[in-house]
């Protein structure tokens, strides 16, 4: 199995899920390479996304599997899909996937909000306060419906600086999945428990992925 | 911009449409270049890019070194809200520069709906609607695309129209357009010069008077422009541009597919259509041309599947070589091809099993109307036994589900006319109960019909549209003749083709008409979520303007039509001679077997039409 690290930063943020499925396939067959296709009634490409990315997320640390028909060096894979791909996807590596996917367990997020006022440690200890409870449910929307869930449950680990007098960064360790912390419900927290340091504008970025015992996962 | 947007996008439905980025996009140093195009689209990205039109044009102007054409396309309701709200004004995809920085303000007028996506884009970019409030070459407006035609309710707005096809006219007018901006013309002089590029027309250079009863009296050249303007064609069709390497969006698009264009024109004639008559004469390109256009295409795009275009593909002289050569290449790499625009008596049934191995889906077929006296009248030669014998086939082939196109209110229609819909739709299920293979799934036969919109520049150019009200008893009639539940019918509302027919033959007065719409907020009038009837009402009304003499009224023989300063080479006196013929009920053949003497020809120079 062949496994790419890549990166989806700036605007290609946008592009969905569905989408970025739609565009990796296109990429292969345009840097001229053959995948393995699925058995069934419909083949279509065989790809894994090891986590998939919510729009409006950037990372540098996203994986995705496929197996490739006939031989490609490492570098013939990077270079190839690099050529085909569009603005802000890069692939940054590829290799022999070795782990199980489902070995990946964290995330490691950077959070950031954007205030259009003045903010300091105030705004910043009260937000260190709500994610230092116990219990903190957000209503999260299912498959079945809507669910009550504690996401503190699926925080490792949180930490809250001040920049530049109008940022507040968040750099937090969560679930990834069984089941997974969207990072935007953390956002939302501070929205239903917090409004007062809501911010008027917020970044996410996907920085690494760890396994069980924190160890980069690859 | 950016940093904007990132406030607005995460807020609207499939952001993706508006941040460029696109592969094969083409980013230009803007201090590097002469003139920057912003060609805008007055649709959807999705309906935009699936537009062949603008891809080559867009090759086109990129392949000139001193000129950087970006795209624009018009937001979503959500987007443009946002938008307003947040101060963001229209920009290009390609660099996020707000289009008010643009040399030229390019737009591409598929449909009549498009002339309020003009003026919406114009007002959220910022730009004066009006041509006398924008005195300088900058932020120059230019439009071209099949509306172009009849471009005058945009008159006030567009300072200059591309009509016919644009791929040499464009290269021409951005030459004109950096010498001027070099020596510091004034738009007045620029335009006088634009004047003189064959097929740009230029309205403030045509002074329009009116009758008493409303009709053009005269349309009077000024400075010595020449008094019509014949449309432009590409003379070297085999040898022009096509977009090989062409924008892949991210994101899902109408026609996400390789679009190749086997030809322009149509050998056909059939009198309702202005695409039949303008876009003659018919210029092919080669199967080897094509099908090596279609490999690289294809390679680059890293698309799974590819669409054969043209006004009526089954016409293609090769068709048969054509689809060999594709499929040897597309086969073996799971590349699947579609052939719409068959026509149903030339139909290959053998073809449509090589291209179609997997899946039966359903055929479509437009015989337009009903009875075989009024397909004559409408020169739509297609002969009721043709369309039985093509079911047939398609039944013993496993097929079971059939679309049927019509239109109601055409010229000379009558009540026993509309029924004959049925009772065709009654013969192609009576065709399945004798000859389908296969039973058990049943069949499914969907019948359509839509409100006929006299077109400029056809035969039925003088014709009245049929009130609305006619058109609904028609419906009713039809409806209550359908008797089988395997026929499912339905029907177009009539109010969206009765704007379309206003616009289609305004003069320069129904513009205040599209300023109007657009002040009460009117936008996106081609999609049923925006559209409003009773904004368009009011309009006429503030505006003092009749819809019906625009729809509604037979013109005469001897009018000035507001359209007469441009020809598509079709003579005037051809048109009415073929309207004649409708109205004797005699068909005209088609051009592969006897040349009309249209005189499409004469713009062709040295070429012969249909080689």
């Amino acid at each position: 199995m062949n496994r790419i690290l890549f990166e989806k930063t700036g605007m290609a943020k946008y592009i969905s899920h569905l989408d970025l499925m739609r565009t990796m396939q296109r990429a292969l067959i345009r840097a001229g390479f053959e995948i393995k296709h699925t058995q069934g009634f419909n083949p279509h490409p065989h790809m894994v996304f090891a986590l998939p990315l919510p729009v409006g997320c950037e990372s540098v640390c996203e994986i995705m599997d496929f197996e490739l028909i006939g031989e490609k060096s490492d570098k013939e894979i990077v270079d190839g899909l690099n050529n085909s791909l569009p603005e802000g996807i890069r692939v940054l590596d590829a290799y022999t996937a070795e782990r199980k996917l489902k070995e990946l367990s964290l995330v490691e997020m950077e959070i950031t909000y954007i205030y259009d006022r003045e903010i300091g440690e105030a705004e910043a200890d009260k937000l260190r306060e709500l994610f230092s409870g116990q219990e903190l449910i957000v209503n999260k929307k299912t498959k079945k419906g809507y669910a009550d869930i504690n996401i503190l449950e699926m925080i490792d680990k949180i930490e809250i600086s001040v920049y530049n007098k109008d940022e507040i960064k968040i750099g937090t360790v969560i679930a990834a999945q069984n089941p997974s912390l969207n990072p935007l419900l953390i956002t939302a927290a501070v929205q239903n428990y917090a409004p007062e340091v809501y911010p008027d504008q917020v970044s996410y970025m996907r920085k690494a992925v760890f396994d069980n015992n924190k160890d980069i996962f690859k | 911009m950016i940093n904007k947007l990132d406030r607005i996008l995460p807020k609207v439905q499939k952001p993706a449409r508006y941040t460029g980025g696109e592969y094969n996009q083409i980013v230009k140093d803007k201090s590097k270049v002469d003139v920057r195009v912003a060609f805008c689209f007055p649709d959807t990205y999705e309906i935009g890019m699936s537009n062949l039109g603008m891809r080559i044009l867009y090759g086109v102007l990129n392949n000139k070194e001193n000129v950087w054409c970006e795209r624009v396309f018009a937001p979503w309701g959500d987007m443009e809200d946002e938008m307003r709200k947040a101060g963001v004004p229209l920009y290009a995809l390609e660099s996020k520069d707000p289009i008010k920085e643009h040399d030229i303000i390019a737009f591409s007028l598929g449909y009549e709906m498009a002339f309020i996506g003009l003026l919406n884009m114009l007002d959220l970019a910022g730009i004066p609607l009006r041509c006398e409030d924008r005195p300088d070459l900058k932020n120059l407006v230019i439009a071209g695309g099949s509306c172009a035609y009849n471009s005058e309710p945009l008159a006030d707005f567009v300072d200059l129209f591309s009509i016919g096809e644009g791929e040499d006219m464009l290269c021409e007018l951005t030459d004109l357009y950096a010498k001027a901006k070099k020596e510091s013309w004034t738009k007045k002089q620029f335009l006088r010069s634009a004047a003189d590029i064959e097929g740009i027309y230029v309205p403030s250079l045509y002074d329009i008077s009116y009758n008493e009863d409303g009709t053009v009296s005269a349309i009077t050249p000024l400075d010595g422009v020449r008094p019509v303007v014949t449309k432009r064609i590409v003379q070297d069709f085999e040898n022009s541009y096509f977009p090989e390497k062409t924008i892949i969006p991210s994101t899902e698009i109408v026609h996400d597919r390789v679009v190749l264009e086997l030809f322009r024109g149509c050998i056909r004639g059939c009198r309702f259509c202005q695409a039949g008559y303008v876009y003659r004469p018919v210029r092919r390109r080669s199967k080897e041309t094509l099908v090596n256009h279609a490999i690289n295409a294809l390679k680059d795009s890293g698309y799974e599947e590819m669409t054969l275009s043209s006004l009526s593909t089954s016409d293609y002289r090769d068709l048969n070589e054509l689809c060999d050569g594709l499929l040897d290449w597309c086969e073996p790499r799971k590349v699947s091809l579609s052939l719409p625009s068959l026509r149903a008596d030339n139909f290959s049934i053998d073809l449509m099993h090589r291209v179609q191995r997997v899946r039966k889906s359903g055929l479509t077929f437009a015989p337009e109307a009903g009875s075989q006296r009024l397909r004559d009248a409408i020169n739509k030669n297609v002969k009721e036994e043709d369309l039985i014998n093509t079911c047939r086939i398609a039944f013993e082939g496993g097929w079971n589900s059939v679309k049927l196109y019509f239109m109601l209110g055409l010229p000379t229609e009558t009540d026993e006319d509309v029924k004959a819909i049925a009772a065709l739709a009654d013969q192609v299920v009576y065709t399945w109960k004798r000859h389908a293979s296969n039973k058990n799934r049943g069949v499914k036969i969907t019948v359509s019909t839509s409100f006929f919109i006299p077109k400029p520049l056809t035969p039925f150019q003088w014709e009245a549209q049929d009130l609305m009200s006619e058109y609904r008893r028609k419906v009713e009639l039809l409806a209550s003749s359908m008797r089988t539940r395997a026929i499912n019918y339905n029907w177009h509302d009539p109010e969206t083709s009765y704007i379309e027919a206003v616009l289609a033959r305004g003069d320069r007065r129904v513009g205040k008409v599209l300023e109007e719409v657009v002040r009460q907020g009117g936008r996106l009038q081609a999609w049923s979520e925006y559209f409003s009837y009773d904004l368009w009402m009011k309009a006429f009304e503030t505006c003092g303007v009749d819809p019906d003499f625009y729809a509604a009224r037979e013109r005469s023989k001897d009018e000035i039509l507001p359209w007469d300063m441009i020809t598509a080479g079709v003579r005037k006196d051809f048109l009415w001679k073929e309207r004649e013929a409708a109205y004797e009920g005699v068909i005209t053949p088609d051009c592969r077997k006897q040349c009309t003497g249209c005189g499409a020809n004469l713009i062709y120079k040295g070429g012969r039409c249909d080689e």
